[in-house]
Formats: structure tokens, sequence, C-alpha cells
């Protein structure tokens, strides 16, 4: 029998092995997609690279250092806006509370459940993918403090987008403009109801389905509905752009650019609706209905 | 064509912990948190430092290495699980069997050719994004091959300093 000496030993030949490894790659990437059964590998691979990610983070927050030293100049002027907006704003917030007190007070009268309260966190954005097509950005609060998956994410203008996928340190968004991405909203000039998508685009979301004559004014503001319990009601999210009638299709064509820095700021809040979704009622009235049926049909 | 390869020095046998080291600094460097254009414009270091290792040194580098840094890559990038690490695989293929015929260039005339081998191993990417309905990029996402092939002379001159020989062979 032929021997090999181990200088020449080469293994398999490169051919065998992209094969053999592509194989494992697109089995991967199948699992993946259509049974998501890999957010545990996604965990731990997440954790071990944390502290690379927090040292890439470095030179970004030297950046901020130095920013904000040559801010400090502009500070006293600053400060005297604040100062003055701060009144402003104490008085709307009296206002507020007088209006929140009478409010539930007008609730518990009807009976009507409480409001959900809301529970913010401070979170800033870590990483944005290499591929700026990838509409996911990570952020530096995880399940360590208390961040769940689902949770809605804001920032000083309105709705971002909602966290996917947690890390014990990290969690990821899935930014509005997503292509998979949906938010049940409203026009805040009529109440019109809808659901706004993502594009994959940057700066575009549209909304799908709304019939050709559907009261909808280009510049209307879209506000979050709270219908389906994830996003808390009354949180801007785009403004109509665009409305274009094809008369070729059934519904018009509507694009929307989002009011929030979907893709400019740092610092955001993670909004956690502190009281449980309600279960979704279930399907009796249907069967009620059947049975009706059948016994009609007796 | 031949005296490019006289010129060169014949570099001495690179060390794991070398490989591994660089491939870890490629890692923070695709990690950096960058705004809009630079973000177009980012090269991925962490292929071309598999492509250079599987280039120079294809003894020491295999494909599950490359296997694991695209899994690596396809969780901070939050990409399909698979997607990079099938990317980087095709990488490591190219270098495989092109090694002998690109060590006959110099690192000029071999950046070219690089761009090739990074172009094929991005549309990897945007294929199997594609097909999994994630994404649709525009045409600029292919930019990164080019500035990738731009930097290769540079990065794969960093790449060369710890395989140096210590002293100079032609010395008395």
């Amino acid at each position: 029998m032929e021997t090999v000496p181990q200088f020449f030993r080469a293994g398999p030949s490169p051919q065998v092995r992209l094969f053999f490894f592509a194989l494992l790659s697109i089995l991967l990437m199948v699992m993946d997609t259509r049974f998501g059964s890999f957010s545990g590998i996604r965990q731990t691979v997440g954790t071990i690279i944390y502290p690379l990610q927090r040292l890439a983070y470095i030179p970004a927050t030297l950046f901020d250092q130095v920013e904000e030293l040559i801010n400090d100049f502009q500070l006293t002027k600053e400060i005297a806006y604040l100062r003055q907006q701060y009144f402003f704003n104490q008085q709307k917030l009296f206002r507020l509370q007088i209006l929140e007190e009478e409010n539930t007070q007008l609730r518990k009268l009807l009976g009507a459940a409480q409001q959900t309260e809301i529970k913010a966190i401070m979170a800033e954005i870590l990483y944005v993918p290499r591929d700026p097509f990838n509409r996911k950005v990570t952020l530096n609060k995880g399940s360590s403090s208390e961040i769940a998956a689902g949770q809605v994410v804001v920032d000083d203008l309105g709705v971002i987008g909602q966290i996917t996928q947690i890390h014990p340190f990290l969690s990821e968004v899935t930014l509005v403009t997503d292509k998979d991405h949906s938010v049940p909203v409203q026009a805040a000039r009529n109440g019109l109801r809808s659901v706004i998508s993502g594009t994959g685009k940057n700066n575009e979301l549209e909304l799908r389905y709304l019939s050709v004559n559907a009261d909808i004014e280009k510049g209307d503001l879209l506000i979050t509905s709270g219908i389906g319990g994830v996003y808390p009601p009354g949180l801007p999210v785009a403004r109509v752009e665009n409305i274009e009638h094809d008369r070729s299709r059934d519904f018009a064509i509507i694009t929307c650019t989002p009011i929030a820095g979907v893709n400019r700021n740092r610092q955001v809040l993670i909004l956690s609706l502190s009281s449980p979704i309600p279960e979704q009622p279930k399907e009796e009235p249907k069967n009620t209905a059947q049975q009706e049926r059948k016994s009609r049909a007796r | 064509m031949p005296d490019d390869y006289l010129d060169q020095e014949l570099p001495l046998e690179a060390k794991s912990s070398v490989i591994l080291f660089s491939l870890l600094i490629a890692l923070l460097f695709n990690l950096l948190p960058l705004q809009e254009i630079i973000l177009l414009l980012r090269p991925d270091f962490v292929a071309i430092t598999l492509l250079y290792w599987s280039i120079h040194h294809p003894q020491r580098i295999g494909m599950s290495l490359a296997f694991i840094a695209g899994l690596v890559m396809d969780v901070s990038n939050s990409s399909i699980l698979g997607q990079h690490a099938l990317a980087y695989c095709v990488i490591t293929f190219f270098g495989m069997i092109l090694h002998r015929r690109l060590r006959l260039f110099n690192v000029f005339k071999q950046a070219p050719q690089i761009f090739w081998v990074l172009l094929i191993a991005q549309f990897a990417v945007f294929l199997t994004g594609l097909l999994g309905g994630t994404y649709f990029p525009d045409w600029y996402y292919f930019f990164p091959s080019i500035t990738g092939a731009l930097l290769w002379p540079v990065i794969s001159f960093l790449l060369s300093i710890p395989q140096k020989p210590k002293s100079d062979p032609n010395e008395l």
C-alpha cells in the first residue's frame, strides 16, 4: 500500500471542502429563515463578541467627548434657552397632571380599563450593521436591564423600531423601514386606521392596501393607533410624502417618510408597556354562529 | 512577470496566533460604528484578511476557520446565519486554487484580481439575502469590493510584517 509522506498530505481537495461547507451554510440559512431555530447560538456568539463590540465603540465615545468639549462654549446660551423651555413645559405639565387625574376619575366613573403605564429605558445605538441595507441596529442594553423582545424603540421625535432579538447585554432593533416590519397607525387628522410598512429602502415607508378614495392627503401625520397592544397609542410614525393614483391598480400608492431619525440618532428610548397585553378573545362567536347555522339547518 | 516574483522575499511560516490575532483585529474594524458614506465604502476587513492568509499561507488556514469567522460576522451583522459563512468559504476556496498564480504578481498587480474574488463573495451574500427575502440593496452595495481591492496593498503589507525574515539572507 502506498502511503503519502506527512509533508505532502493535503487533505480533501478545495472543491470538496467548498462543497461541504456550502451545503452546511445553506442548511443553516434554510433552518434560520424558515424555522428560526438559532436564537440560542446567536445569543452565545453575541455574548462572546460583546467585549469586541465595546472596544470598537471606544473611538465613537472619544469623538463624542471631544465634541462635547467644543460644545461647552455654547452651553450658557443653551442653558438660558432650556430654562425658558422648562418654564413653558412646566406650565403644560401642570395642565397635563390635572387632565390625567381628571381622566383617571372619569375612567373610574365609566368603569373602563386603566390606561397602561409606560416605562422608558435609555439606550445607545452601539453598532450599525456593516451592510447599510440591513435595516437593523444593535443597542447597548439587553436582557440584563429588563429588556424583552417586542418592546418599542423611540427617539425624541417618533417611533424608530421594535426590539426583535435580545442578548444578555445587547439587543437588536428592527427599524420601521425594514421590509418585514409593520406598525398599526392612524391619521392624526381624521383617525383613519391603517398599517404602515417598511419598504427596505432608506427613509421610505408605505401605506399598503388603502383604497383609491381613502381620505388621506399629502402631509398627513400618521401616529400609532395602539391597536394590537404592542405600540402605545399616539406616537408619531411618519408623514405622507406622496400619493399616486394608478388606474391599473386597486390601491393607491402612498409613500411616507419616517418622522424619527431612523438612521441619525445615537440615543434612543426603549418603551415597555408595564401591563401585559390582554389575550386575544377566542373565536367563540364564530362557533356560536356555526352552531346557530347548524341548528337552523336542522 | 517573473521579475515580480524574484523581487519578493521568502516569508517565514505564519504563526497561528498571528493569524487569529489579525482576524480579531479585522473583526474589530468591521464592528466600528460608522456613519452613512463611510459605511457604504467600508471594505469587509475579515474577508480581505482571510483572503490574504489563504493566498500566502494556504496550509495554515482551513475553510473551517473561515466558516466560523463567517458565523461570527453573521451574528454581529444580524444577517441570516450562514450568509457570510458561505461568502468566506468561497473566498478561501479561491485563495486555495489561485494562490500559486497570484503569488507571481506583486501586490499592485494582485489588487484587480482580488477585486473579482471579493465581488464574487459579495455576490454570494447578495444572492442569499435576496433568496431569503431580507432586503433589496441598491447598486452601490458593491462599493466595498472596490475599496477592498484598493486597500489590498496596504493590508497585505501590514499582514506580511510578522513573517519578515529576521536577518537579511544575502548578508554575509
